[in-house]
């Protein structure tokens, strides 16, 4: 399981920037970074290289955060892949909560980050079909 | 534990003997008032009432009211009942709703008013022994001075911060192992949540006791900051037109504040009618000055809606018991014909699990009021999808419609986005614009 850490943002002008801003100025270096945004609100997922540091930067700084455990994976660079490991969880019963991808540091493969709803069956399942964790 | 009080011989005196002082006093202070101020008498003389009528407690309602738009008419010295020669202090309200209420006080004024918030601390405990720190603001507002007064005539070392500057407030309290504090509870709570934030523990601060007043706050806030300060929180009531906090007090049972009945007389009237009510009812508050003499008001409207119990306390005290006003009647939002109070809102906050950091929003969109609720979110409620934040919009929607019987638009938002408060606390934005 990797960790993943989770940003309430308000939806109005410069709220991000002064999240990223935050990160910038503890050096956080940003892996990957989602958002999920309603009118209201978003919710970013950023996976960083010191999830509890940048925590307790925000944290600090009165900006909400969390950090959520999620499967991290490998998969190669092939046509089909990311379909062959979710129609496995799929067959499983395993439900995709969301997922969000980025790059590794080489062109063969790419790493995937899912939430599901059973973390663990999930890793379970991807690892026992090949996918090496991260 | 022995039971303490500042001036036992009144706030213990069997219920007959208060009454026929106030019979005594009322006479007297029904033709003072009739004497000195021209437009008193003017009120009673269209009414047909002459003091000679007023024969005690029984003929209170044959006097007319006095509202805050009698205040307003009379503004700046219309009220006065002495030669402003003898007034030594003015204090006045914060007017937010609408023009400011000046009162004056004589040095005997000033006495009383202290006597009645000495009562106050005592009851909750405070000693010669005692620090006493006071954090309600200083100057015009009665709260500051009146803490300030009354904790002096106790004998307890007395620390004039005034309110604001949270760090120093702290450090102060630390520093000088401050034991009893007076502020808002609004502040009271920031002044927690702070502690909290700079990673003290309740134990670590040398509180026992809070006296906290001048605005409506609930049970459930109540025992928070209990929780965060480590403390006892007693409530306490008073408003600028009858001089100021400690018109009534909590003691150590906490369950209704004990009204200085040798001083003031309490009505609960019918809002709309003006008919008193009996005992035990819901109503609007109606006070009558005993002893002032530079401002002494008879049958002032408080618009507090309340309700008083003449219930024996285990205490020892006589004084007649108010509940915890429900609200001012000026705070009272109607939105979409229900009548709303903040601290109904707020209640459902407290019990839900969140912080009381909130603000409410009324609007009128195609004629159709909009309750918005903007709650702050706290890090253990933090979900990783909009669907849980949703969720929780949802259900806290759903337990304030419980309560008000209307539904509200709930929006969660980050911490420390809505404006804390140092002095009363702004919680409600009326954008309607109904009375252009």
């Amino acid at each position: 399981m990797i960790k993943q850490l989770t940003v309430f943002a308000e939806n109005k002008v410069g709220y991000l920037s002064e999240i990223t801003d935050l990160l910038a100025k503890n050096h956080i270096d940003m892996k990957a970074l989602s958002i999920a945004d309603t009118k209201d609100f978003g919710i970013l997922r950023l996976i960083v290289d010191k999830p509890e540091v940048a925590l307790k930067a925000l944290n600090e700084n009165g900006l909400l955060g969390t950090i959520t455990e999620v499967v991290g994976v490998e998969i190669s660079n092939k046509t089909g892949e990311l379909s062959k490991a979710l129609s496995i969880l799929a067959n499983c019963g395993v439900n995709v909560e969301y997922l969000y991808a980025f790059l590794s540091g080489s062109v063969d493969s790419a790493y995937v980050v899912i939430k599901a709803t059973d973390n663990v069956a999930a890793e379970m399942i991807l690892n026992d079909a090949g996918f090496k964790k991260i | 534990m022995e039971k303490r009080y500042y001036q036992k011989e009144f706030e213990t005196m069997p219920v007959e003997k208060i009454k026929a002082l106030q019979s005594e006093k009322l006479r007297k202070q029904v033709k003072h008032v009739y004497e000195n101020v021209p437009y008193y008498r003017n009120l009673m003389d269209k009414k047909g009432v002459r003091p000679e009528d007023i024969k005690g407690v029984e003929d209170l309602h044959k006097l007319p009211f006095i509202s805050k738009s009698d205040l307003r008419e009379t503004y700046p010295y219309g009220m006065l009942a002495v030669p402003l020669s003898d007034c030594v202090r003015i204090h006045s309200t914060s007017g937010t709703t609408g023009k400011r209420v000046i009162a004056y006080y004589t040095q005997h004024d000033v006495d009383l008013w202290e006597d009645c918030c000495a009562r106050a601390l005592v009851a909750a405990g405070a000693t010669k022994e005692d620090i006493v720190q006071v954090a309600y603001g200083y100057g015009l507002f009665t709260g500051g001075f009146g803490l300030h007064g009354g904790s002096q005539k106790v004998g307890s070392l007395t620390l004039p911060m005034s309110s604001g500057n949270t760090e120093r407030q702290i450090q102060f309290m630390l520093d000088l192992k401050s034991t009893v504090l007076c502020c808002t509870p609004s502040y009271a709570a920031y002044i927690g949540e702070s502690l909290k934030e700079q990673g003290y523990k309740p134990e670590d601060n040398f509180l026992k006791a809070g006296i906290f007043g001048a605005e409506p706050w609930t049970e459930e806030m109540r025992r928070d900051i209990e929780k965060n300060l480590g403390i006892k929180a007693f409530d306490i009531y008073g408003l600028t037109e009858s001089s100021g906090p400690g018109v009534a007090f909590e003691c150590e049972e906490q369950k209704g504040m004990h009204i200085n009945e040798d001083h003031f007389i309490a009505e609960i009237i019918d809002p709309e009618t003006g008919e008193v009510l009996p005992e035990g009812s819901k109503g609007e508050l109606v006070f009558t000055s005993l002893d002032k003499e530079a401002f002494p008001l008879l049958r002032y409207r408080t618009r507090d809606i309340c309700v008083l119990s003449r219930e024996k306390c285990s205490c020892g005290r006589t004084f007649i018991r108010m509940a915890k006003p429900m609200g001012r009647s000026d705070d009272m939002l109607i939105i979409r014909g229900v009548n709303v109070f903040p601290s109904q809102i707020e209640t459902v906050l407290l019990t839900e699990g969140y912080a009381p950091n909130y603000r409410i929003e009324v609007d009128r969109v195609n004629n159709s009021d909009t309750l918005d609720v903007f709650v702050e979110l706290l890090p253990e409620q933090l979900s990783d999808t909009p669907d849980g934040i949703i969720k929780r919009e949802k259900a806290l929607s759903s337990a304030i419609t419980t309560m008000l019987g209307i539904r509200p638009a709930v929006h969660l938002v980050p911490p420390k986005t809505i404006t804390r408060s140092e002095g009363k606390a702004v919680r409600v934005i009326d954008k309607r614009k109904l009375h252009d």
